[in-house]
Formats: structure tokens, C-alpha cells, sequence
């Protein structure tokens, strides 16, 4: 099926079995291999994206249901040139080990630091408690996410 | 694992919508927001052979708040419950539990219509429509149909919908202020599904509880009330010791089952607690 949505602020078109879901459809057919894909039913978080500026899991999505949809991926929050606010915090607080859970937290608290940059320490462990990292713990994530809400409000 | 292959409808009309369920024979689903029926494909649970998915039928978006209650449109998000403010005061039973639903980003796609169609027996939503005698229309091939929700869940990922209905509605009757009610739930981690949930609520009238709710989820096959807990609550003075008692009458009649996450006696017991907590929280408010 021919399907047709903006990822990264540009115009895709694909071409994909229904089946197929907006995780590997960003992976596979458009590789971008930031998006990481973990459990495959909806439980870890690794595949977050944001669809129209929401956090949605990209493996419980399906290619063809982004269609007419704005998609941003890890990639499409980075500066190529330097790293971003959030990702330098993530940095300071070492926040990541082996990285694989990374892109999913970091798109998920983007959205929630656009929306909510006022957002205290129980807030960021709620939503976060959506995204499942396996080697570093989850202190570090929470005081890189707290810290980096400066650089979100206006 | 990999979604098994299936055919992709996305009609424009409820009509159309119907007609390709029908077209396959009790073989293709309904898709609203996916949260649900997607890991069931995953796993092999469900195999549809055609989806319908439901976006482009932004009829079924919407909360509309009148004098005879909610009505909440089948595709209505978590999300859009948590946003609106109108529902503090005209459901706040509903804001309670929704904000136990699962984690931020299901909560951004996941909807009403597609919770109670799949009737997960943990799932908040369904144990809501019980405490609050919701009635939820549904549209198939034979008509509209209204069905109140003590008819409507009938077992495990089990209702009263054919094939080829569509749930388009929930209307949760009106909502007086002066209501007393509360939220409880408990799950090892947040988000998680619930080993056993409580929505209760009662009225005032000089002074004693009346029309007493009290629905329960993840103890038994499905969401249900507890009339003879309701019992125990009605025509008293809410007060810790009722409130122990309505939480043995809760122990005493619920139905929980063993599985991986607890003991049919734990369920029992925490739901006995939970309604006990529960029923000090409501007094409080």
C-alpha cells in the first residue's frame, strides 16, 4: 500500500504491506535506525516517536495508520552539528550506558518537557515509567530530564 | 513478533465501516487505536483477516457533556480525558481512573471504544461503565443498538458485540455534585495491569450513604459490581469501621483467580483493602 506522511519535516511516500509497522517502516524502508525496536508488543518504549508532536509507540502503530500524519524521530530531534540541550543533559548525568533505550526516552521526554516544562520529579518518573532501560538505572535519566526543563521554557 | 499478514480497510463513513466488517464473515476487525488488538496480533491472540480502521470517522471523536450525563465517542482517547477540564466536576470518577491507564505514550493512542470492545477483566474502563451504569451504543448490520454495560462484558476479551458491530458510544448517566466516590488501584508498577482496582461512589442523604457503586477490576473474568458490598454501605454513616466491614463484604464476594502476578487469596484480601481505602477516601473528599 502506497502510503504518504512527513517524517523529520520532509514528505515520504513508501510503499508497504499493511502489516508493516511504523517502527520498521522507519527502520527498513527509510532507514532510520535511531528508532530502536525492543519487545515488539507495546511494553519498553524504545520505539517512541512523536506523531503530531504526541509520544507514540511506533511498534503499536502501523505504516499505513501515519498516513496525512508529522513524524519525528531521534534524528529528527538532533543538531547535527552539537548535541541538544536534552541530549547533553543526558551526558552530564550519564544517563545512557549502552544506549539502546536511549532515542525512546529521549523522544518521549521531549514531549513531555514541550508540553509540561514545569513538570516535577514524579511527573518525569510517571511518564517515563512507560520506557524500560535495562543496564543504568533510572536516576540518572530522572536528574537529566529535570535538569534539562530550563531549556524548555519560554 | 512480526504483525501476521492482513488486508487494511480505512472507511469514511460508519456505514462502510460495517459493510467490510460483513464483507468477512466474522473474520475482520475493528482498528481504533490499536493499543490493544496489536500485541494480541503480535502474540497470535487475534489473526483478523481484514482491519477497519476507524480514523477517518471523526463522528466518533468528541466528549459531550450535558444535563443527562457524559457521552464519550468510541475514539476518544486517554489523552483527550486527561486534557479536558470540564470532567472534573461533571465525571471526576472517570479523570480518577483514566489516569491509571497504562503508560503516557498508549495513553496517546489507546481509546474508550477500543478498551471496552477488547475487554481486558483489568482494564479501568470497563470497571468504570460498571460502578456507573453506563450504556454503550454500538451500530451493525442489524441497526443501532443500545446495551447496558451489566450486559455488555461477559467474560475475558468477551462482550455482548458481533461481529460485525462497532461500539460508537458511552454515555455515563449525569453526575451530581455532591457525589462521593474514589479511585484505588494496585499494580506492582505503575501503568501496569492492575491485580485489583476499585471505583466506588454513593450519595448523600441526610447523612448515610445511598446508591452505593462499587465495580471491581482485575478479580474475575470481568469488571462487575459488588452488590452485596453496595449493601453493607447503604443507609450508614460512612465511618472506618463500615468501611472494614464493606471491605470483608468486597473479600467475601469477589471471584479472583490464581495466575502469575497473585494468588486468588492475595486478590481477594486487596481488594478487601481497597475498597476499605477507597470508601475513607470518598468520606474524606
Amino acid at each position: 500500500m502506497s502510503t504518504t506522511f512527513e517524517v523529520n519535516g520532509k514528505q515520504v511516500t513508501v510503499d508497504v504491506e499493511p502489516r508493516m509497522t511504523l517502527a520498521d517502516c522507519l527502520r527498513h524502508e527509510l532507514r532510520l535506525t535511531g528508532t530502536h525496536v525492543g519487545c515488539e508488543h507495546g511494553v519498553c518504549g524504545a520505539c517512541t516517536v512523536l506523531v503530531n508532536g504526541e509520544a507514540v509507540r511506533s511498534c503499536l502503530t502501523l505504516a499505513v495508520q501515519a498516513e496525512g500524519s508529522q513524524v519525528t524521530t531521534v534524528e529528527g530531534l538532533s543538531n547535527d552539528a552539537d548535541l541538544t540541550p536534552l541530549q547533553k543533559s543526558f551526558r552530564k548525568h550519564h544517563a545512557l550506558q549502552c544506549g539502546f533505550c536511549t532515542p525512546g526516552f529521549i523522544t518521549t521526554a521531549h514531549a513531555l518537557l514541550t508540553e509540561e516544562p514545569d513538570c516535577d520529579a514524579d511527573r518525569v518518573r510517571e511518564v517515563l515509567s512507560g520506557n524500560i532501560c535495562r543496564c543504568t538505572g533510572y536516576i540518572g535519566i530522572v536528574e537529566a530530564v529535570l535538569d534539562a526543563r530550563q531549556h524548555y521554557k519560554k | 513478533m512480526k504483525l501476521p499478514p492482513f488486508e487494511y480497510a480505512c472507511p469514511t463513513s460508519l456505514n462502510e465501516a460495517v459493510a467490510l466488517l460483513v464483507s468477512h464473515q466474522g473474520e475482520a476487525k475493528p482498528l481504533a487505536g490499536g493499543q490493544s488488538l496489536m500485541p494480541m496480533m503480535a502474540f497470535r491472540v487475534a489473526q483478523p483477516t481484514l482491519l477497519v480502521d476507524l480514523r477517518k470517522l471523526n463522528d466518533l471523536r468528541g466528549i459531550r457533556i450535558g444535563a443527562d450525563g457524559v457521552r464519550l465517542g468510541a475514539l476518544v482517547r486517554w489523552r483527550d480525558i486527561l486534557d479536558d477540564k470540564r470532567l472534573e466536576t461533571a465525571h471526576p470518577l472517570l479523570k480518577a481512573a483514566i489516569s491509571h491507564v497504562a503508560h503516557y505514550q498508549i495513553r496517546n493512542r489507546g481509546t474508550v471504544g477500543g478498551s471496552i470492545a477488547h475487554a481486558d477483566p483489568a482494564a479501568e474502563m470497563p470497571g468504570i461503565c460498571q460502578a456507573c451504569d453506563a450504556v454503550i451504543s454500538v451500530i451493525g448490520k442489524a441497526g443501532a443498538r443500545q446495551i447496558k454495560a451489566k450486559d455488555f462484558f461477559q467474560g475475558a476479551l468477551t462482550t455482548a458485540l458481533e461481529a460485525d458491530e462497532i461500539v460508537t458510544e458511552i454515555h455515563l448517566p449525569a453526575w451530581p455534585a455532591t457525589r462521593r466516590y474514589d479511585f484505588q488501584e494496585f499494580a506492582r508498577r505503575r501503568g501496569d495491569f492492575a491485580m485489583s482496582g476499585v471505583a466506588l461512589y454513593y450519595d448523600l442523604e441526610g447523612g448515610k450513604a445511598a446508591n452505593a457503586h462499587i465495580g471491581v477490576i482485575g478479580v474475575g473474568d470481568h469488571a462487575r459490581r459488588l452488590s452485596k458490598a453496595e449493601a453493607v454501605v447503604n443507609g450508614n454513616a460512612v465511618n472506618e469501621a463500615l468501611a472494614v466491614k464493606a471491605g470483608e463484604a468486597a473479600s467475601a464476594e469477589v471471584e479472583p483467580q490464581d495466575d502469575i502476578h497473585a494468588s486468588a487469596a492475595y486478590r481477594r484480601s486487596l481488594t478487601g483493602t481497597l475498597v476499605e481505602r477507597a470508601l475513607l477516601a470518598a468520606m474524606a473528599r
